[in-house]
C-alpha cells in the first residue's frame, strides 16, 4: 500500500502537496480548476497513491450521497393538496386566483 | 474530466417542462400528484433545515404546494418549475421561521460558514516530515474494499450518509442537499439561495470532505 510511482519523494508529484490537493478536489470534479493546475492536479494523481485514493473515496461518496435522492418520503395532506388542485381547475378561472385562498 | 462533473438532469427536463405545465394548467391530477411525489421528499428535507419542529416543516410543505397551486395561472416559466416550487418554499420557511424567532438571512448564513476555518480537511492528516514531500499525508487514504455496490448502497450505510449530512452546519447541508442529493445545477443552487458560485463551491466543498472523511471512518472501523 501507498506505493508512490514518483522515485523522488522530497518533491511532491505535480509540484502540488497532497494538503493543497484535497482542497481543490471540488474545483477540479467542478470543472472550474484553471487548466495549468489542473495538468498539475493531475500530475500529483498520477503519482500519489494516497491522493488517487481520496479522490476515489470522494466519488464513491458522491454516488452515496446521490442514492439519498432516490428515496421518496411520504406527502402528508396528499388529499387535501388535490381538493385545493381541483378546486383551483373547477373555479371559474376569471376569479380562481382568489377563490382557491383558504 | 469526470463522469461525475455536474450532471444535473436538467437538460431532457427542459423539454418535459413545457408539457408538464401544460398539463397542470389543464388540471390534470395525474401530473399533479407526481409533481408531489417527486418534488415532496427532497421539499421536506429542506424545509427542515429551516424551521424547528418536523410538523412545522410539513405546514410548510402544505403551505408551499397551496402557493403553487393559487400560482399556476400566473408563473412565466422563466425559472424552471422546480426552482419555482423552492422558492415559495423557501419563503414559506421564512415566514414561519420569522413568526418563530428562528431565522437569519441565508446569504448571511452561507457567507458566516464559507468563511469559517481554513481548511476543509483537518490539517493534522498532513505532515512535512522530511520522509516525503511537504504536506504528504501522515496516514495515506486506502481505497475502500472494492466490495460489490449493492454492499455500498446498502440501508445501513445510506443511513450513515444521511446522518452525516444531517450533521452539517445549515448552509453546507442546504448545499449539498439540493446539489448532490437533489441533483440541481450550481447555477440553480446560487440562483434560488442568492449566493455566489465561489461560496456555493466553498459550501460544497466544506460538506462534501466532511461526508468523506466520516464515510471513511465508518468503512474502515467495522
Amino acid at each position: 500500500m501507498g506505493i508512490s510511482m514518483t522515485a523522488d519523494r522530497s518533491v511532491a508529484p505535480g509540484g502540488i502537496s497532497c494538503r493543497e490537493f484535497v482542497e481543490v478536489v471540488t474545483d477540479y470534479l467542478e470543472g472550474v480548476l484553471p487548466g495549468e493546475v489542473r495538468v498539475r492536479f493531475e500530475a500529483h494523481l498520477a503519482g500519489c497513491e494516497g491522493c488517487a485514493a481520496y479522490l476515489e473515496q470522494m466519488r464513491r461518496t458522491l454516488l452515496l450521497t446521490g442514492a439519498l435522492g432516490t428515496e421518496s418520503l411520504p406527502v402528508e395532506g396528499r388529499d387535501r393538496l388535490l381538493d385545493a388542485f381541483r378546486g383551483w381547475r373547477d373555479a371559474d378561472r376569471t376569479d380562481a386566483r382568489g377563490t382557491v385562498e383558504t | 474530466m469526470s463522469d461525475l462533473q455536474v450532471a444535473p438532469a436538467d437538460a431532457h427536463e427542459d423539454q418535459d417542462e413545457g408539457r408538464l405545465l401544460a398539463a397542470l394548467r389543464t388540471g390534470d391530477e395525474a401530473a399533479f400528484l407526481a409533481l408531489i411525489d417527486r418534488h415532496g421528499g427532497a421539499m421536506l428535507r429542506m424545509a427542515r433545515l429551516f424551521v424547528r419542529s418536523p410538523e412545522a416543516a410539513a405546514d410548510v410543505v402544505q403551505e408551499t404546494w397551496l402557493g403553487v397551486v393559487r400560482g399556476l395561472d400566473r408563473f412565466e416559466g422563466r425559472a424552471s418549475v422546480r426552482t419555482w416550487i423552492f422558492r415559495i418554499l423557501l419563503n414559506r420557511a421564512r415566514s414561519r421561521g420569522q413568526r418563530d424567532g428562528h431565522w437569519i438571512t441565508f446569504s448571511a448564513l452561507a457567507g458566516r460558514e464559507a468563511a469559517r476555518g481554513p481548511a476543509a480537511i483537518d490539517p493534522a492528516e498532513f505532515s512535512d516530515d522530511p520522509s516525503s514531500w511537504p504536506g504528504h499525508w501522515v496516514r495515506e487514504p486506502r481505497r475502500w474494499a472494492a466490495s460489490a455496490e449493492e454492499e455500498l448502497l446498502s440501508a445501513e450505510l445510506l443511513r450513515h450518509v444521511s446522518d452525516a449530512i444531517a450533521g452539517l452546519p445549515t448552509a453546507q447541508r442546504t448545499v449539498i442537499e439540493l446539489r448532490d442529493v437533489g441533483g440541481w445545477a450550481a447555477a440553480d443552487v446560487c440562483s434560488l439561495l442568492d449566493i455566489s458560485e465561489v461560496n456555493q463551491r466553498v459550501l460544497l466543498h466544506r460538506a462534501r470532505s466532511r461526508v468523506r472523511a466520516l464515510l471513511d471512518g465508518y468503512l474502515h472501523d467495522r
